[in-house]
């Protein structure tokens, strides 16, 4: 019953973008199919919440289109619920904010009907049971998604984006087909359910995992894979970036979950080992490039890639745990890395939509050309200050609830018998810390460039806050940061079937705890209670405030800045995103990124100004894209040739492939 | 064995793995020998503990040369002798503190893994404390690659005999007379050094190795 | 009966600690003018500062936004919380469940956050050096104090520090390396997130040596009170913590007699006087660091963490 509206939302989603195309050039086409998309998101959210929560059995129905001996499979289960929910959600706050949005769209034929088109494809991939259904949707969602990056196509940047992007989606997809293909086996199992039914060898599932790592994780966005995700994410406009950030990536770990944890059959000791070694290293790196960027789109495209790893190094302990036995710690770390991935799509979101409402005020994406605008758009301005709170982790707000029950996760670890992951554990526990205080350096740089200190042209002067629809969006996400972070007992326990599902155990209920604390383990080892500290940390700003109040002086004046006696009424005298980063750049980029910087002052009489020139190269890009494309290139250029053959030539080589194939058969029937 | 002397001996030879640390963390000359007479020191105070834990006597005589020699003798000559090389002011360019660091983790990490597997059925102690012992005698060998002052590398050197020493003393039983022949041979090799550095440094005006090597024979 | 006792217990810690922040910082100032034979301030020049800021009027800068002046509440709230959670004169204190070391970081870190952008929001240059150079540190400080988190957490089986805290008073402690190792890297630590000598030097107002100075340049009146006493805050804080965990001797874990208190009360004014005179002589015998050998020294910290959680990690025994 829940599936069938399920997959009616999504046929609905299907026939709004056919729609969509025929309406596309009317005034109200854009209220229309985003107010549309928005009520079959919300019934499909109800829907899915009501599945997940009620904890109900797993639905399956077949559908007769599709593979002619095979049909489409869909099957709604406790995962797939759960991601449904997150995917749904990050729809309805998208299409909310796009009725206000989308009103300074330039080309809207270019957009509204692949916007649907790829809420219905994400739908679709997530309740899809075999593996034709899934490659098809998982295609089609990148195929509108690539239509969407690609709608400002008159932006050069956005047709390289567009390529790169179309490129790796391609690889990504090619990488998924090969794993399905083998977990399928030579009897052609393609359907979930026969997958999950047999038992592939050690090798066979190891190498399924690799392909799936290799597939989804390109299109999660994990190093060295992510070189498109930067690129493509701010090309699009700032819904669809949230979407694909927030959502599609979370699409993508639903793909590696699925695989890793289902269909290819007990996980191996030395899984975890690549997961967790990738989740650290891509969550290291993410912030690193983060923070040497200054547009705003950019920096939180790779932030996305840091989030990501985050969730990885989650899911690579729940591996480690469920492959030596202890079921309880892989819920623990299992459900660190979900409520993760929720809460990512949550802040994200709110941090994309933040950046579309300052690009429609002010046009400008680079940070180096705002600044001063909590003064002009104040409301835009509170709640992405409350979604860099949430993402830098701060107590009491989502983003630390599933960093703090990660580092739960890892202090179980010790009990694992493995060398390689006692080495590897406190290692990557030591780049998970360092990933998130550099994700706070990075918003502190994000939110001070742009909205504080003083507008530094004359678009930031001139700002006006965004629309009603706009905010409601950005605020409902607020909310739920700010509720999950007081209340997450509710989120853990809603994870219970997910876990139970795939790993065989959940965490201890949380409903009924003393204060509504959180206890993952055990109530003596270790508990935190979001809503006592959000209320110690109320109750202490009141007092402090009353007690200010009543014992000191209430007077104030405005005055110019003091600056220790040198005020200087030029704005570009105050700190860029480029000169905020840059001890960090001293620090860590001189290693990673061989970052330099370069000043040159010409003599003394010329008047042209100073330049300081910083110089940054991508280590990945530079040792693993250019030299793979330079050898196709290479390749492409010698079979090039066999354009240029004569007709004798071609007929030759037809004779001889006939030739060949022949003594093939001879030989070898 | 009780608890506290277990912890003790541990505690003393993890001092030794951590100052082994302090030492490739200093650049500057004088520092680096100080730190290298606190190594010297703590190696002392190891050894005199073993040597009270094991209840062996002539360990403490061992403790005696590690304390007079190592601790007190060789510091100050290499201090005198630094000051007469003129070099007592220069700050060392070592390969960058922080690759050197990881690097040392993973030294740390790799003794660990070795000896603590190798040695499966052994005591617990002398298994700690030999894993200790090879991450300090890794940790002298990293220093001794990444210096390009030859002081430095002598430094190195000694700081990898210190942890022969307490390998040795760790396993039970290792009698005087390889104690006194091991820092024999040490005392010699260091003479033969120290007239070395004074002949480099009148031919070539420096002690830097690297720029020795502009005057080796064939090139590339 | 016991509920009382326990709430009564938790709000006197919580005002123990904010009247005896101010002290502390006056005793590490007089002890260091003594070291430097001068006569110093008088012990209670903290609290006639506070007072003499409270009276005076708030001169805002013209581009301060409303954060500007809601941040100093903030912090003063993040620190204070924090600040009570951490034992001084007994363990087991009533809402020490409610937030563990992990979350206390936490607090700590929103603070700095805060700070930051409050360095950032009048737009002048002194602002962005102290936020820029504050991430810096704490990009290195944060990561360190986690890793030292982990070992104590893996030493102690909790990282509920009132757990903690009754472990290391309890016998089955031992000396242990890793300790030490923590030990090492909770002292660097704690100097470098306090912005002592030789990280940053409290006193100073020069541009070459600032950080925490820069970030709080254009406070002023009530609002800088109350940032200067978060800040005294957090160094107690840290202090705290060092003698729950290291020189545990003196805290009583239950019980709530009269004359227990009143020897973990003085038990833990003695580790606090002990404290501020081992600061106090460690800045005076120590010059600051240039700003970019900072990283190296807070690399080496998070070195040792490291290294310790990798030796708990490796053997029960380390």
């Amino acid at each position: 019953m829940t599936l069938a509206i399920v997959l009616a939302c999504a046929g609905a989603l299907l026939a709004l973008a056919a729609f969509a195309v025929a309406i596309g050039r009317s005034a109200a086409a854009s209220r229309i199919v985003y107010g549309a998309s928005m009520i079959v998101a919300a019934i499909s959210l109800a829907t899915a919440a009501m599945h997940l929560l009620g904890g109900r059995a797993p639905e399956s129905l077949t559908l007769p289109v599709g593979v002619p001996w095979l049909g489409s499979h869909f099957r709604l289960d406790a995962l797939s619920a759960f991601f449904l929910v997150v995917v749904d959600f990050g729809a309805l706050c998208a299409s909310l904010f796009a009725l206000g949005y989308g009103e300074h769209e330039t080309a809207p034929g270019r957009v509204l009907p692949f916007y649907s088109a790829f809420l219905a494809g994400m739908t679709l991939v997530v309740i899809a049971d075999d593996a034709f259904t899934f490659l098809l949707s998982w295609e089609f969602m990148s195929l509108s998604s690539w239509a969407l990056v690609m709608s400002h196509h008159r932006v050069p940047d956005n047709v390289r984006a567009g390529y790169v992007y179309l490129v790796m989606a391609s690889f990504g997809t090619l990488s998924l087909l090969l794993g399905f293909g083998l977990l399928a086996g030579p009897d052609g199992f393609y359907t979930f359910e026969q997958m999950r039914a047999a038992h592939p060898s050690a090798a066979l599932s190891a190498l399924a995992l690799i392909l799936a790592l290799i597939g989804a994780g390109s299109k999660a966005g994990i190093v060295p894979l992510h070189a498109w995700l930067p690129l493509a994410h701010p090309a699009a406009p700032s819904h669809v970036s949230a979407l694909m950030s927030g959502v599609m990536t979370k699409v993508a770990v639903y793909g590696f979950v699925r695989i890793a944890f289902e269909l290819a059959g007990a996980p191996a000791w030395w899984w975890s080992i690549v997961v967790l070694a990738l989740g650290g290293i891509t969550a290291v790196m993410g912030v690193l490039y983060a923070l040497m960027q200054h547009d705003l789109k950019r920096l939180l495209a790779y932030h996305t890639v840091e989030n990501i790893g985050i969730i990885f190094i989650g899911l690579g302990l729940a591996l480690a745990f469920k492959s030596y036995g202890m079921p309880f710690a892989a819920a623990l770390a299992l459900t660190a890395a979900l409520l993760h991935v929720f809460n990512h799509s949550l802040f994200k979101s709110l941090l994309f939509f933040g950046a579309g409402a300052v690009l429609t005020a002010t046009g400008e994406r680079d940070m180096e050309h705002l600044g001063g605008l909590i003064h002009r758009m104040p409301q835009t301005a509170f709640v992405f200050l409350v979604g860099c709170a949430a993402i830098s982790a701060l107590p009491p707000l989502n983003g630390f609830v599933s960093e703090w029950l990660t580092f739960q996760a890892m202090l179980l670890s010790p009990q694992l018998p493995s060398w390689g992951l006692k080495l590897l554990v406190p290692a990557v526990g030591a780049l998970l810390a360092l990933s998130a205080a550099l994700a706070a350096a990075c918003f502190v740089k994000a939110y001070g460039v742009t909205f504080l200190g003083r507008p530094r042209t004359p678009a930031a002067e001139s700002a006006v806050e965004t629309d009603r629809f706009s905010l409601a969006a950005m605020m409902l996400l607020a909310a739920f940061c700010l509720l999950i972070g007081v209340l997450p007992g509710l989120f853990i326990d809603a994870l219970a079937p997910v876990s139970s599902a795939l790993i065989g155990a959940h965490m201890p209920e949380q409903t009924g705890t003393q204060w509504l604390a959180i206890v993952p383990i055990g109530a003596s080892r270790s508990s935190y209670d979001g809503l006592l500290v959000f209320l110690f940390m109320v109750i202490a700003g009141t007092l402090a405030a009353f007690a200010i109040h009543r014992l000191a002086s209430d007077r104030l004046r405005r005055a110019p800045a003091w600056d220790c006696g040198y005020p200087d009424p030029n704005p570009a005298t105050q700190y860029t995103a480029t000169s905020f980063a840059e001890p960090i750049r001293r620090v860590f980029g001189t290693m990673v990124f061989r970052a330099s910087e370069h000043v040159e002052m010409p003599p003394p009489g010329d008047t042209r100004p100073a330049r300081l020139t910083v110089h940054i190269t991508d280590p990945i890009w530079d040792a693993i894209y250019l030299p793979l494309a330079a050898g196709i290139g290479f390749a492409a250029d010698r079979l090039n040739r066999l354009q240029f053959l004569t007709i004798r030539q071609f007929l030759s080589l037809v004779f001889g492939a006939l030739v060949f194939l022949l003594l093939v058969l001879a030989v070898w029937s | 064995m009780s608890r506290i002397d277990f912890d003790t001996a541990h505690l003393l030879a993890g001092s030794l793995v951590l100052i082994s640390f302090l030492e490739l963390y200093q650049d500057r000359l004088y520092a680096l020998l100080n730190v290298y007479a606190m190594h010297a020191l703590v190696l002392a105070a190891s050894v005199a503990w073993q040597a009270f834990v094991q209840d062996a006597p002539h360990l403490y005589i061992t403790a005696a040369i590690a304390l007079v020699f190592k601790a007190i003798i060789i510091p100050v000559t290499l201090h005198r002798m630094i000051v007469r090389l003129g070099i007592h002011r220069e700050i060392e360019k070592a390969v960058g503190v922080g690759p050197v660091m990881l690097a040392g983790i993973g030294l740390v990490a790799l003794s660990m893994v070795v000896m603590l597997r190798v040695t499966h059925e052994a005591d617990p102690l002398a298994r700690e404390d030999l894993a200790f012992a090879l991450s300090v005698i890794l940790l002298g060998l990293l220093m001794m690659v990444t210096r390009r002052n030859a002081v430095s590398q002598v430094v190195g050197f000694m700081s990898l005999e210190n942890g022969l020493v307490l390998a040795a003393t760790g396993a039970k039983g290792m009698p005087l007379v390889v104690e006194i022949s091991v820092a024999f041979s040490i005392l010699i090799a260091f003479i033969v050094i120290g007239i070395f550095l004074f002949r480099i440094r009148e031919r070539f005006d420096t002690v830097d190795v690297q720029a020795l090597d502009r005057f080796r024979g064939e090139r590339r | 009966m016991v509920l009382i006792t326990d709430l009564a217990i938790q709000g006197a810690q919580m005002l123990l600690v904010l009247f005896l922040a101010p002290l502390f910082t006056g005793l590490v100032r007089k002890v260091k003018a003594r070291l430097l034979r001068r006569q110093g301030p008088p012990l209670i020049q903290p609290y006639l500062d506070l007072v003499r800021l409270m009276r005076k009027e708030v001169v805002l800068a013209d581009s301060a936004s409303w954060l500007f002046r809601v941040i100093p509440y903030l912090i003063f709230a993040a620190t204070w919380v924090a600040a009570s959670l951490v034992p001084t004169f007994r363990t087991g204190l009533l809402f020490s469940w409610s937030a563990d070391l992990i979350a206390i970081i936490a607090l700590l870190g929103s603070g700095r956050f805060f700070l930051a952008l409050a360095g950032l929001d009048v737009g002048t240059s002194f602002g962005g050096i102290g936020s820029s150079r504050e991430v810096m540190i704490a990009s290195l400080a944060e990561p360190a104090m986690i890793m030292i988190v982990f070992t104590l957490a893996l030493i102690a089986g909790s990282t509920q520090l009132s757990t903690i805290a009754e472990f290391m008073v309890s016998p089955q402690v031992g000396l242990r390396v890793s300790l030490g190792l923590a030990l090492v890297g909770l002292v660097m630590v704690a100097i470098a997130e306090n912005g002592r000598v030789p990280i940053d030097n409290p006193a100073t107002h020069l541009e070459l040596t600032m950080v925490h100075e820069a970030m709080v340049l254009e406070y002023s009146g009530r609002h800088l009170a109350l940032i200067e006493i978060a800040a005294s805050l957090k160094l107690i804080l840290y202090v705290s913590l060092l003698a729950c965990l290291f020189v545990p001797w003196g805290i009583e874990s239950t019980g709530a007699s009269v004359p227990t208190l009143a020897v973990g009360i003085l038990a833990y004014l003695g580790k606090l006087a002990l404290g501020a005179f081992l600061l106090a002589l460690f800045e005076t015998s120590i010059a600051k660091m240039r700003v970019f050998r900072v990283p190296e020294f807070l690399g080496m910290a998070l070195m040792l963490g490291l290294l310790a959680t990798l030796l708990r990690f490796v053997s029960g025994s380390f």
